[in-house]
């Protein structure tokens, strides 16, 4: 009875794994099941999201396997973005992978798997199920790195992802290990209530290993390195791929961890990470500078973006933790927005292209590529009226709330910074001479999947300030 | 009045997005069209709103409300002030779009989209009575400037539009973190509770220097006012015309609608601040004006000298100070968006800036020389042309404050004289030395229409400024009466003055009263 209730609060990891077991069957029994596979695994996603979606405004926390996990609406929220996020990172990658001759039916079911990982990460209530949810999304994520065997720089991006990777579980599980030793648990509660009581040299060494190790995973500065070289080799879909779905949960995951079980300990942990929420503004702004390819420029986005982020996670407040939400969901938009837009850059010979110089002038012979693209850009770098500075304005704007006046002011100061390079694409779309390289895109999936996500960040998507406003504060009051 | 009822604020903003929208999938002729009849739609609201707005009413007239975006509250609503800046916006707007007929030949569609974008969000500036629906309209315009400049500008236009771009961001984002801090303290975003919240006077200071930053730029103030002669030299004719006559004014309503009421006790402070960069601005931007070789550029440092006198006015703290800024930013509007176009109009026939490419015009284009001299004449503020009127009435403000800062401001008039005439008289007199200019052909009817109208209203607000004065003297003493508290005492020792005189009889009494004064 106990084991069946339990089931039932997993019952969207169940539809997952079940799925992913019998699409990997069926691509077993038939030859170019690609397509077929993909698309059942979106209908996999979907349905694991309707159980989810149900949740979303439940304001219950049901602890399930005695508190290995938790169906909250904190969590809830997490999943459906990361089931959003993976979707759409399904529905643009077939051409894509075809092209470059990689189209195999492992790719549905290796995201199916990581999706899996992923909603054990936010639902987690432990160290033990956080670490098994966390592995089983990272050796997915490592295998599709390096998806496109036949090219080095695929191969070397898995290769660098895996073994950067493991170290960083490998700080985690050192951290795990020292809070375990010196909380005398691994559930988040207990240890919340030891911290309660004495924080001693052994546990603030724990949770610094256990958050560098999270930097690590959501590529925040100084543990940022691997990003624009795994972002850069990994085949297109991918990267658009770990920029959304899997920084969505292991961010989700900082949070839970920070709170629930750090939470009574504001002081220890809020100057790591208001250093880390800034370093990675500054570095994720000025490393782009010098970017040459549109791939390692996002790739310094998402650690840029990751920085403002976490200003609302060091703010500790209910309405930090909200304003992150929206902001991770805004990004997601913008990111995957922006990584469709780069897989639209074929050449007239149907290779792909991502260098600055093959975007010159791309307004004249692209026009609505480059308008879509420049939206996003505009987002990103958080000018009004796109939706993108609706993100960054909570942001602050908790971080004002909770009394962090100078973590504000050098924050956005620094995004000046960010729009800099933002700037930079938006110019050399619009403002070079056209260089021709670009030929009309063919996939108009793309087109569309694009054309949506650029819709919902202009200015239409203040609309959903609201709706976004009130699920991000129920997820938010879950945690506290 | 029924007409209450219908959002005409909202239809004001919405007819040129739906325009823009429009523009951008047909074909250049058509676009130039519907660009035209979208501006002249607005400007005749405009003149509607204008028309049916109550000087003695309300002090928001025209108000709307709705909870569409949640925290952003789409309240719209006028004043006076806002009232006469709209109507500058929408005065302005068709003759850009006139401007643009014939120069602009690449990419139609999309800089008629821009132009009536940047319309919408220039109403939307004035008319915002939500702190963060102000701050989205006022940061916005930058995407649009920014294309127009960088796509359609001259030479060194990436130099200009990403420098124009990243200064003002820079000034705005502070501001943003001030406003967020103000609307948790009064917990509100209301514009109109705002105005009327008292905050403590240890925190105006802050929040004072972070609205500095962007207005001081976006004015622009010496010495971040090294962005705008790059932009105006680089944007198309149009595009200086918008910077000149709207954007700049943007800073200054900042300070008319935030900095001086909502932070009295600041302002008060740092009056020697803004007069002291307002006294260096205008005599280190008149002598720099002197030395231009570029038309353009000699009009952009002009500029920085009058929104100094604007700024000098502001921070009066009396009625005739403010009024005389609020005249001068109209009347800088219109009179450098015509000069700009008075360059425009010789530069698509010559394709060049240079002052020394011209001669003797009056010989061969009498009609443009008519026209440059009266708006010449209006910049260096000749009695009976609009520039009078608002200088005289800030300087005598001013002087009530301190006589210094109007004794030097007053050279700025003396030097603007200067370069205004020196560049009239390399343009339109002398030898015809260069004989292409020689041949040129005077200004068609295209080009009287876009001139005319403005000419018009110059000599209109020169010689019955009553006409611009009564809408805005109700909500300028309302500013007066919040600020009175802390207002400088002034060095200049008048004579006791009859309050109803200064108050209403502005451009008579303070005459005697400077002539008494100054002994």
């Amino acid at each position: 009875m106990e084991l069946n209730a339990s089931l039932s609060l997993v019952r969207p990891e169940l539809i997952l794994s079940f799925s992913a077991l019998a699409l990997l069957l069926l691509a077993a029994w038939r030859e170019q099941a690609g397509r077929l596979v993909s698309i059942l695994s979106v209908g996999a996603l979907v349905a694991a999201a309707s159980f989810v979606f149900a949740f979303l405004d439940n304001g219950t926390n049901v602890a399930a396997f005695d508190g290995l996990l938790v169906n909250d609406a904190f969590g809830n929220f997490a999943k459906i973005l990361v089931y959003i996020a993976a979707a759409i990172s399904l529905i643009i990658a077939p051409r894509y992978l075809e092209k470059v001759g990689a189209m195999r039916a492992e790719y549905p079911v290796l995201i199916l798997l990581s999706c899996i990982g992923m909603g054990v990460m936010v639902s987690a209530t432990d160290l033990i199920s956080l670490y098994i949810g966390l592995e089983l999304q990272s050796l997915s994520a490592y295998v599709l790195a390096s998806f496109v065997r036949s090219d080095e720089r695929s191969a070397e991006a898995g290769l660098k992802y895996f073994v950067l990777g493991a170290l960083a579980s490998g700080m985690l599980l050192f951290g795990a290990s020292l809070v375990y030793g010196f909380a005398g648990s691994t559930s988040f509660a207990a240890i919340g209530t030891a911290m309660n009581a004495d924080v001693g040299l052994g546990l603030i060494f724990g949770i610094v290993f256990i958050l560098s190790g999270l930097a690590f995973k959501i590529s925040a500065a100084p543990f940022h390195m691997w990003t624009p070289d795994v972002y850069e080799g990994a085949p297109t879909p991918v990267t658009a791929f770990f920029a959304s779905a899997p920084k969505v949960a292991a961010i989700a995951l900082t949070i839970r961890i920070v709170l629930e079980a750090f939470g009574s300990q504001i002081l220890v942990w809020q100057q790591i990470i208001i250093v880390v929420a800034l370093m990675s503004i500054i570095i994720g702004a000025v490393g782009a500078i010098g970017q040459q390819n549109l791939k390692r420029l996002m790739a310094y986005s998402s650690i840029n973006n990751v920085g403002f982020m976490l200003v609302g996670l060091a703010t500790g407040t209910e309405q930090g933790i909200a304003a992150m939400l929206v902001y991770l969901t805004i990004y997601v938009a913008m990111t995957l927005g922006s990584f469709v837009c780069l897989m639209q850059l074929k050449d007239k010979d149907g290779g792909y292209r991502e260098d600055f110089g093959d975007i010159s002038g791309l307004s004249k012979t692209r026009p609505g590529l480059a308008a879509t693209f420049a939206i996003f850009m505009f987002s990103l770098a958080g000018i009004p009226p796109l939706f993108g500075f609706w993100g960054k304005l909570v942001v602050f704007n908790a971080a004002v709330a909770a009394g962090l006046l100078p973590l504000a002011v050098i924050g956005i100061a620094a995004s000046a910074i960010g729009a800099f390079y933002y700037l930079k694409v938006v110019k050399v779309m619009y403002f070079d001479d056209a260089v021709d390289v670009i030929a009309q895109s063919d996939d108009k999936v793309l087109v569309w999947t694009g054309g949506l996500l650029a819709a919902a960040n202009s200015p239409l998507g203040y609309f959903a300030i609201p709706a976004l406003g009130s699920w991000t504060a129920y997820a938010a009051r879950a945690l506290f | 009045m029924n007409a209450a009822d219908i959002p005409v604020l909202s239809i004001m903003l919405a007819i040129p997005v739906v325009a823009a929208a429009a523009c951008l999938f047909v074909q250049a002729e058509y676009a130039r069209i519907i660009a035209l009849g979208a501006t002249l739609a607005n400007l005749v609201l405009g003149v509607g709103l204008w028309l049916s707005y109550d000087p003695a009413g309300a002090q928001w007239q025209f108000t709307e409300a709705a909870t569409l975006f949640g925290p952003i509250g789409w309240r719209l609503g006028i004043d006076g002030i806002s009232l006469t800046l709209i109507m500058l916006s929408v005065f302005l707007m068709p003759i850009c779009i006139g401007a643009s007929w014939t120069s602009i030949q690449k990419r139609v569609g999309e800089y008629l989209a821009a132009f009536l974008l940047m319309e919408t969000l220039m109403i939307g500036v004035f008319a915002a009575q939500d702190l963060l629906l102000f701050y989205i309209f006022f940061e916005a315009g930058l995407i649009p400037m920014y294309l127009i400049i960088g796509i359609w500008g001259g030479q060194d236009r990436i130099y200009a539009s990403y420098k124009f771009f990243l200064y003002t961001l820079l000034g705005s984002l502070v501001m943003l973190i001030a406003m967020l801090w103000m609307i948790q303290f009064a917990g509100t975003a209301d514009i109109p509770t705002l105005l009327n919240t008292d905050f403590p006077v240890e925190a105006q200071k802050w929040l004072w220097f972070a609205f500095f930053a962007s207005f001081a730029v976006k004015m622009p103030m010496w010495p971040v006012h090294t962005w705008l002669p790059d932009a105006h030299v680089q944007a198309p004719t149009a595009g200086s015309v918008i910077l000149a006559g709207v954007l700049l004014k943007m800073g200054g309503y900042g300070f008319l609608r935030f900095s001086l009421p909502m932070f009295p006790e600041a302002s008060a402070d740092l009056i020697p601040l803004v007069f002291g960069l307002s006294m260096v601005a205008v005599v280190y931007t008149s002598l720099v004006a002197l030395v231009q070789q570029d038309m353009k550029k000699l009009i952009a440092y002009s500029s920085v000298a009058h929104m100094a006198i604007v700024t000098i006015g502001l921070f009066t703290f009396n009625q005739q100070g403010i009024e005389g800024a609020i005249i001068v930013m109209l009347s800088h509007g219109l009179v450098s968006g015509a000069l700009f176009l008075c360059v425009g109009v010789i530069y698509d026939r010559l394709h060049t800036r240079e002052i020394n490419r011209y001669g003797g015009l009056s010989v061969n284009m009498p009609k443009y020389a008519l026209l440059f001299m009266l708006f010449t004449m209006a910049s260096v503020g000749l009695p009976g042309t609009s520039g009078f009127v608002g200088e005289f009435l800030s300087l005598a403000g001013a002087y009530k404050v301190s006589t210094w800062a109007t004794l030097i401001a007053t050279t700025g008039i003396i030097l603007g004289a200067g370069y205004m005439l020196y560049l009239y008289r390399r343009i339109a007199f002398g030898p015809q030395v260069n004989a292409d200019a020689a041949e040129m052909a005077d200004i068609n009817g295209r080009e009287l229409w876009l001139l005319a109208p403005i000419a018009v209203v110059v000599l209109w607000m020169g010689v019955y400024p009553e006409t611009f004065l009564a809408p805005i003297r109700r909500d300028v003493a309302t500013i007066v009466a919040r600020v009175e508290r802390v207002a400088p005492a002034g060095d200049s020792k008048l004579k006791s003055v009859d309050p109803t005189t200064a108050r209403f009889r502005v451009d008579h009494g303070p005459e005697k009263n400077m002539a008494e004064g100054s002994h």
